[in-house]
């Protein structure tokens, strides 16, 4: 929990529920594609659309992903667990139905954990299951609307939390972190501007030292980390000023409006819909058994925390390095892949975090590649900084160029003779020479060290600009000396 | 070819069609022509699809003619249950919340005969989506019983068991949820098997009781019955409870089961003292306790066994059904497909007169009733109670089957009732289901075939329980009785001018 409390009398408890659509190839229930942005209704088919007398067949993928999420979040993966109807009418849910877990869902228990202003924290969670997502209503003009059903049947999990978020910079920092985990295993984008990552929060004030939890509303409708963390801090205020009144919590469903920065009521408890649950007749019970849990589990790729530990401790990055590596998979892996290379972690660091990143716009884009500087050139232009062939100022104009033209550190060397004069014979011979062309200066250095600039100066032209500065001021004193 | 010959069988016009000894476009036709004539007063087909038919004929003889192999079901007469999902056909599951729909897809069944080189003749009458016992719930008609057009065929599927007795197809495709194949299969006099839970794909079969829903074949005489279900059966990737295990040589149980003498010699026959409660017809009665007879003089060894359960079988079957039918029914909303009402002026209107005027009087009994029995707080009352009622009636029958091979029972209390006579309380038209729901309850197969007629000349009919994937034994039993008595020689008259 935060040391300091969000509002100064009430403590604010938040809990929760994250969908997150996989990245299977094909729907949860059949075979048509799940990839976001096809012409509405191309992706579709006859189970998707729930025509009459077709039946869903669980995809296997989806299972593993779940199994994997479940897994790295330390739940306990139910041996067997099944699947349920979830009833209500509206025209972008096909059934009449959704296809959900209800009683036995596939994983329970386990928690999130992330950093809060680098301190370990974690949400425990209280479940997640799986289900089909809906299509989408698009409202056109005069009353008329359209029902997009490419979205209907691609795989959700959705993740409870427990009530153990303090604030609504933690809600904030909790559903990034979902995110992470998310893109690290590999099951999922989790975009939230696309709806690949949705989040609804469960929002309730008590006073200070009170163990009854207060009247909560469910706020909906936030399609970013910053409108989850406004969503947030708008309703504490709203739920605040009422109780300062003296008035009670009303239990209902809130919409954020983001353009307006406020919640507004969707529905209350009384118009809520009455699911009438049931176990869903078409599937058998799902049978998640040792070893496809042990498959799974050597299958699993390393996560932030892990990878924030070995950063900070074998690799001796600080923490704030280390939390900006590993905020997202593509980033630890460059730097990852940049060290296996032969570059130094601390450097490695140094140079992804102030140049590579800044040149990108999302860390994905590290993947793959599309990048123009690939880690093990990176380790290379690190390489030639450590040898004392390029200056630091010198590397960052080669790092530009680099990424400006898709080409090797050791190729712009080379091709612009950029090498430094770093050989000892040469540059004495160099410094020698100099030193012997300026008799006056040379006798006026002991009283005047600051002719040392003149001196190094000198060399430099001397050498073309080739000189390594570090080795020529050595020299220089030693003959000066 | 005369459709009503003893030689109208499956058994008989594959090998001929095979052989080129007869066309598949002279079956179809010689059909055809029969539907068109006897139907008219019947009212089996809902559709009939005679282009549909004759391509499907001509394509089975361009086969033998090139020496291809033209499929088990080589020109073989269909009709098939308006339950069954036909690309490109309408499909209309005898409501008027579906007309028009044409399904962009086959459904399994129907996709498997036709590879078998079946030829549909058209779409038959039912109950609206398939809930009824008399066909008096159908939307676009009712079918009159060929033995007497005063009375029922049964139901739901109750054109095609019509249509197979009149010899208006040679075979059927129906469906069973509470006794849907063997009640109308009883009543008009034919073979119907409902075969073990997902023995046969559900995919494409429009749902009425997930659980519950069995589709299977209706014939006139067991070895054809046996036969259809052989090409019907078996596991299908679309359908997650569709059973892996290989599917039985069906059609030479039936066959063994015919072979002359003692062919039952060590066959235990359980007669359940639960299926002759009060109510039953003394003729029904009689007819089933004389089929017992003939099956110890075939060799069977008659042993009494008790199905505690069976009276909470009814109770139980109508607390499943009607939640999964209020469920499975949900997606008829006027958004996407079939009919949808004209201008409604919010989306909570375009849902509620769309699903009250495309829905008749019993969908919408049993939405409400389903409805009621899910909602939140009483789901362990009635839902969770019957799951385990059920789970009680499946263990009586698997206690059951450790004494004996088969049971066999009357498969409908009574013969054809007539047009009207229970239509004005549902809880009679129910009762009607009470030998024939407990099997669909524990999943477990049975047969219905004709055993005898009532003195008004209404067929009677013998149901054969077996226990899970038992087909093998239904057969071998029903084929003994068959080829014992001649019941299943007997035609209904021709009706054709009549009305």
């Amino acid at each position: 929990m935060t040391a300091t409390p969000m509002h100064p009398k009430y403590e604010v408890v938040i809990g929760l529920e994250v969908h997150v659509q996989l990245a299977t190839k094909s729907k949860i229930f059949s075979w048509s594609s799940t990839a976001f942005g096809a012409e509405p209704n191309t992706e579709t088919d006859p189970v998707c659309l729930g025509m009459p007398g077709t039946l869903p067949v669980l995809n296997a993928a989806a299972v593993e992903a779940a199994v994997r999420l479940g897994l790295a979040a330390g739940c306990k993966i139910r041996p067997r667990c099944r699947f349920s109807r979830k009833h209500y009418f509206y025209p972008d849910l096909p059934k009449g139905f959704q296809i959900s877990q209800f009683d036995e869902p596939i994983c329970e228990g386990g928690a999130i954990k992330f950093r809060l202003h680098g301190e370990p924290h974690s949400v425990r969670l209280t479940r997640i299951h799986m289900e089909e997502d809906a299509g989408k209503n698009l409202h056109a003009a005069a009353g008329v609307s359209f029902v997009d059903y490419n979205r209907a049947g691609v795989p959700l999990c959705e993740i409870v939390s427990e009530p153990d978020v303090r604030s609504a910079e933690e809600a904030a920092e909790y559903v990034r972190a979902i995110r992470s985990l998310v893109r690290y295993l590999g099951i999922g984008d989790g975009n939230m501007e696309e709806g690949s990552l949705r989040c609804d929060a469960n929002v309730s004030l008590r006073l200070h030292g009170e163990t009854k939890l207060g009247t909560k509303a469910e706020i909906k409708n936030m399609n970013s980390f910053k409108n989850v963390r406004d969503a947030v801090e708008y309703e504490v205020k709203r739920q605040a000023t009422l109780l300062d009144k003296g008035e009670r919590i009303v239990q209902e469903t809130r919409l954020w409006d983001a353009s307006r920065g406020v919640t507004q009521s969707m529905r209350s408890k009384e118009q809520a819909h009455d699911y009438k649950y049931f176990p869903e007749p078409d599937l058998p019970p799902l049978v998640v058994d040792e070893a496809f849990l042990a498959k799974v589990r050597a299958t699993q790729p390393p996560l932030p925390e892990e990878l924030f530990i070995k950063y900070t401790t074998e690799q001796g990055l600080s923490p704030q390095d280390a939390g900006v590596l590993v905020a997202d998979r593509a980033t630890a892996r460059y730097f990852d892949s940049s060290v296996s290379s032969g570059a130094p972690a601390k450097p490695a660091a140094n140079w992804i975090i102030n140049e590579v990143l800044a040149r990108v716009s999302d860390p994905r884009d590290l993947e793959g590649d599309a990048v123009p500087v690939p880690a093990k050139n990176l380790a290379e232009l690190v390489g030639c900084v450590q040898s004392g062939t390029l200056s630091s100022k010198q590397a960052k104009d080669v790092f530009a160029k680099m990424w400006a033209e898709k080409r090797t550190a050791g190729d712009i060397v080379k091709a612009e003779g950029l090498a430094q004069v770093s050989d000892a014979g040469a540059l004495e011979e160099a410094c020698k020479r100099v030193v012997a062309a300026n008799p006056e200066e040379a006798s006026r250095f002991k009283e005047n060290p600051k002719l040392m600039g003149f001196f190094v100066g000198a060399v430099m032209k001397e050498t073309g600009g080739k000189a390594n500065p570090k080795a020529v001021n050595e020299i220089l004193r030693r003959l000066l000396g | 070819m005369d459709p009503r010959a003893a030689t109208s069988t499956i058994a008989s016009i594959v090998p001929a069609v095979r052989a080129g000894k007869i066309r598949a476009r002279e079956v179809a036709d010689a059909y055809l022509e029969r539907i068109a004539r006897e139907d008219a007063a019947l009212g089996c087909y809902v559709r009939v699809d005679a282009e549909g038919a004759r391509r499907s004929a001509d394509a089975v003889d361009a086969a033998v003619k090139a020496g291809r192999d033209p499929g088990p079901l080589a020109g073989v007469p269909l009709g098939i249950k308006d339950i069954f999902c036909t690309k490109g056909v309408e499909t209309a599951c005898a409501s008027k919340i579906l007309r028009g729909f044409v399904p962009p897809y086959e459904s399994t069944v129907t996709a498997r005969l036709a590879a078998a080189g079946a030829v549909s003749l058209g779409k038959l009458n039912m109950d609206e989506f398939a809930m009824g016992s008399s066909n008096e719930n159908s939307a676009v008609g009712t079918v009159k019983n060929p033995w007497s057009l005063a009375h029922v065929p049964g139901g739901s599927s109750g054109g095609s068991a019509a249509a197979v007795a009149a010899s208006l197809c040679v075979g059927a495709t129906g469906t069973d949820t509470g006794g849907s194949i063997r009640q109308p299969a009883s009543l008009c006099g034919v073979v119907g098997i409902k075969p073990t839970y997902g023995r046969v794909s559900r995919y494409g079969v429009i749902a009425f009781a997930s659980s519950l829903d069995h589709p299977g074949p209706f014939a006139r005489t067991v070895e054809d019955t046996a036969t259809l279900l052989e090409v019907m059966a078996g596991a299908d990737p679309l359908d997650a409870t569709s059973v892996p295990q290989p599917v039985g040589a069906y059609a030479k149980a039936a066959r063994a089961g015919r072979q002359s003498g003692s062919s039952l010699n060590g066959v235990r026959v359980g007669v359940p003292a639960e299926y002759f409660a009060a109510g039953m017809d003394p003729e029904v009665e009689a007819a089933v306790r004389g089929a017992h007879e003939e099956l110890a003089r075939a060799g069977a060894t008659l042993v009494p066994v008790s199905l505690p359960h069976t009276r909470y079988a009814i109770a139980t079957y109508y607390l499943v059904c009607t939640a999964e039918a209020s469920s499975n029914l949900s997606r008829y909303d006027g958004v996407k497909y079939g009919a949808r009402a004209a201008d409604p002026k919010s989306l909570e209107e375009l849902y509620a007169r769309t699903r009250g005027e495309g829905f008749g009087r019993e969908p919408k009994r049993r939405i409400m009733l389903g409805t009621y029995v899910l909602r939140a707080g009483y789901y362990e009352a009635y839902y969770g109670k019957a799951l385990r009622a059920r789970r009680k009636i499946a263990d009586d029958f698997a206690a059951a089957f450790a004494k004996c091979d088969v049971l066999v029972t009357a498969t409908s209390p009574v013969p054809a009732f007539k047009f009207g006579e229970r239509m004005g309380d549902p809880l009679q038209m129910y009762l009607a289901d009470v030998l024939t729901v407990a099997p669909n309850l524990a999943g477990i197969p049975a047969l219905a075939q004709p055993c005898g007629f009532s003195t008004m000349g209404l067929p009677i009919g013998l149901q054969v329980m077996g226990p899970p994937l038992g087909e093998e034994a239904c057969f071998r039993v029903a084929g003994a009785y068959e080829s014992r008595t001649s019941w299943h020689e007997k035609r209904p008259p021709d009706v054709g001018g009549l009305k």
